[in-house]
């Protein structure tokens, strides 16, 4: 174990060994993986679950009688059951499983906006979003007539909580803001924005993309209305995620989509729909990748959820000290709770240049807006190198990323 | 010098980097540091190259009966890959910047070192480029 293993009690050597892909060379060096904010690589628990679902029990769901669709059946249910208590929900029913957070937001604004929000109503997001907690709101604002306000982020990446105070009125419907940001990191003060959400009556949806893999998620502790993940960030497969809803709001609110599964009865006149959580999942849904699923949040699971932010913090705070002192560069989000989420600038190189002379070391990075142009416009800025670490990276990898940005810095200085 | 001699003299250069990316990603840089500068005002939101992922200003001009083009961009790698293309087409004709078949890329393995983005990129600034040599092309018929 390293040092810094032992100080988190993670074994960072025997969990690289999980995950096949971290094990080769990009430009003929070792692959340095810190693009995991945009995705997460799978461990070997993840990928076995898929191969044997595909080779074992491939059935549609729900419907069949048949031994291999009552295996997949169970499979899937078993998943819902472990994001269930994956986030502290109540029941099993407040677990929706979508694509992923895009869907999860379109969803709420399609179904809960259009039905719920009137001419004049007020929804709030913030300056930090991704545009997928943006566009989805504006889409119901236009068609409701409604306004969209922007609570405003201090010049180190935090929300201004003071100024969201008096964004709050009797007309606010919907609050919607991540708990943590992509682009910048900062985790923000989710249970108080929620409370004073409540206190005027509104409702509050949490976008929890970059959360899911790195903090604890209790949604009765945090009250919030809604919460939605994205499985390919927490380790597991593509195009899956859920959406947590408190049940009695999800209970009022009208399908999304329509078709199999989540009827009750249809004749050419009327249908009536099926109880929740089916009435939201319409159509054959992502079965293989669900099944998968599960095996992701156990691997967190097991890991320990207050381990890995401790290892995750302590490649943040080298990383931000390492690449801090390097000449010229300028750190975007110094908040001062942040998931491992490094983002930073480095005068007169743009992005795109050091992400590919990065790559040409075998080192990936994200470069550009990462899906928040608002966000940037803010900073004045085109975009940032963003750096972000998972459970399996490691300190050495850090110092190959600073050599390889010392190089790029001393090439076009 | 054709526009086939410069893209062979190019081709051995780069097989002189022996598939090293970074010397590759050095090299490419270096070549964008050479490229003569454009002024100022010609980087106007005309001169924009539409489809590329980064900024690239082109302008096109006539000397005699060759055109000749100048171009910047804000990043340094996209620099470097138009100046490529304007050592190839300055002082070429428009029928032969129009004719011609831009094989270095292929067998300088360009497709290794610039991604799926930058390769539509690429692509939109050789379409601006011969859309300029039809232009002028047309010109001349005129005038003839």
């Amino acid at each position: 174990m390293t040092t810094q293993g032992i100080l988190s009690g993670i074994d960072v050597e025997n969990i690289r060994k999980q995950f096949p892909v971290l094990h080769q060379q990009v430009n003929g060096r070792d692959l340095v993986y810190f693009d995991n904010a945009a995705t997460s690589q799978k461990p070997l628990t993840v990928l076995n679950a898929l191969d044997e679902y595909y080779k074992g029990y491939n059935a549609n769901i729900h419907r069949g009688i048949h031994t291999l669709a009552e295996k997949a059946t169970r499979a899937y249910e078993v998943t819902r059951l472990t994001a269930k208590n994956f986030i502290n929900a109540r029941s099993v029913q407040e677990i929706i499983f979508t694509r992923g957070v895009t869907e999860g937001i379109n969803l709420i604004a399609a179904s809960y906006g259009r039905t719920f929000l009137k001419e004049g109503d007020e929804i709030i997001i913030s300056g930090l979003e991704h545009h997928s907690n943006i566009v989805p709101w504006q889409f119901v604002r236009d068609e409701k007539k409604a306004k969209l306000k922007i609570i405003p982020v201090s010049d180190n990446g935090e929300l201004d909580i003071e100024k969201y105070k008096e964004l709050l009125n009797d007309r606010t419907r919907i609050v919607s803001v991540n708990h943590a940001s992509n682009s910048l990191g900062t985790i923000n003060p989710i249970k108080e924005i929620i409370q004073l959400a409540h206190e005027v009556g509104a409702v509050v949806v949490i976008d929890g993309a970059q959360a899911g893999p790195h903090l604890t998620i209790d949604v009765q502790d945090l009250d919030c209305d809604f919460y939605v993940v994205s499985s390919h960030k927490m380790y597991g497969p593509t195009g899956t995620g859920f959406l947590y809803g408190k049940k009695e709001l999800l209970e009022e609110m009208p399908p999304y989509h329509g078709g199999g599964e989540m009827i009750k009865e249809v004749t050419f006149e009327k249908t009536t729909y099926n109880d929740l959580p089916y009435k939201f999942e319409a159509g054959t849904p992502n079965i293989g990748d669900v099944v998968a699923f599960k095996y992701a949040m156990d691997f967190i699971q097991s890991l320990g959820r207050e381990s890995v932010a401790a290892h995750e913090h302590d490649l943040l705070t080298y990383a931000t000290s390492r690449i801090g002192a390097l000449k010229g560069v300028k750190l975007v989000g110094t908040a001062s709770e942040k998931v491992s989420v490094l983002s930073f600038t480095i005068d007169g190189i743009h992005p795109f240049d050091i992400g590919q002379m990065l790559d040409a070391r075998g080192i990936a990075v994200r470069t550009g807006h990462h899906c928040t142009q608002p966000l940037m416009d803010r900073f004045g800025i085109e975009g940032t190198v963003r750096a972000s670490f998972a459970v399996y990276n490691t300190r050495k990898e850090v110092d190959q990323l600073v050599e390889g940005l010392e190089r790029v810095i001393n090439f076009l200085k | 010098m054709t526009i086939n001699e410069i893209q062979d003299e190019i081709i051995t250069e780069f097989s002189l980097l022996d598939g090293d990316m970074e010397m590759t990603v050095f090299y490419i840089m270096e070549l964008g540091q050479k490229l003569p500068v454009m002024s100022d005002d010609d980087k106007t939101e005309e001169n924009i190259v539409k489809g590329c992922q980064s900024k690239v200003w082109l302008t096109a001009g006539m000397e005699g009966d060759k055109i000749h083009f100048t171009a910047d961009s804000n990043t340094a790698i996209t620099k470097g890959l138009v100046s490529l293309l304007i050592r190839i087409f300055n002082g070429q004709s428009p029928e032969s910047i129009l004719g011609s078949d831009l094989y270095f890329m292929h067998k300088i393995g360009m497709e290794r070192f610039i991604g799926t983005q930058r390769s539509n990129g690429f692509a939109a600034m050789i379409k601006q480029m011969k859309l300029y040599a039809l232009a002028f092309k047309t010109k001349l018929g005129v005038k003839l």
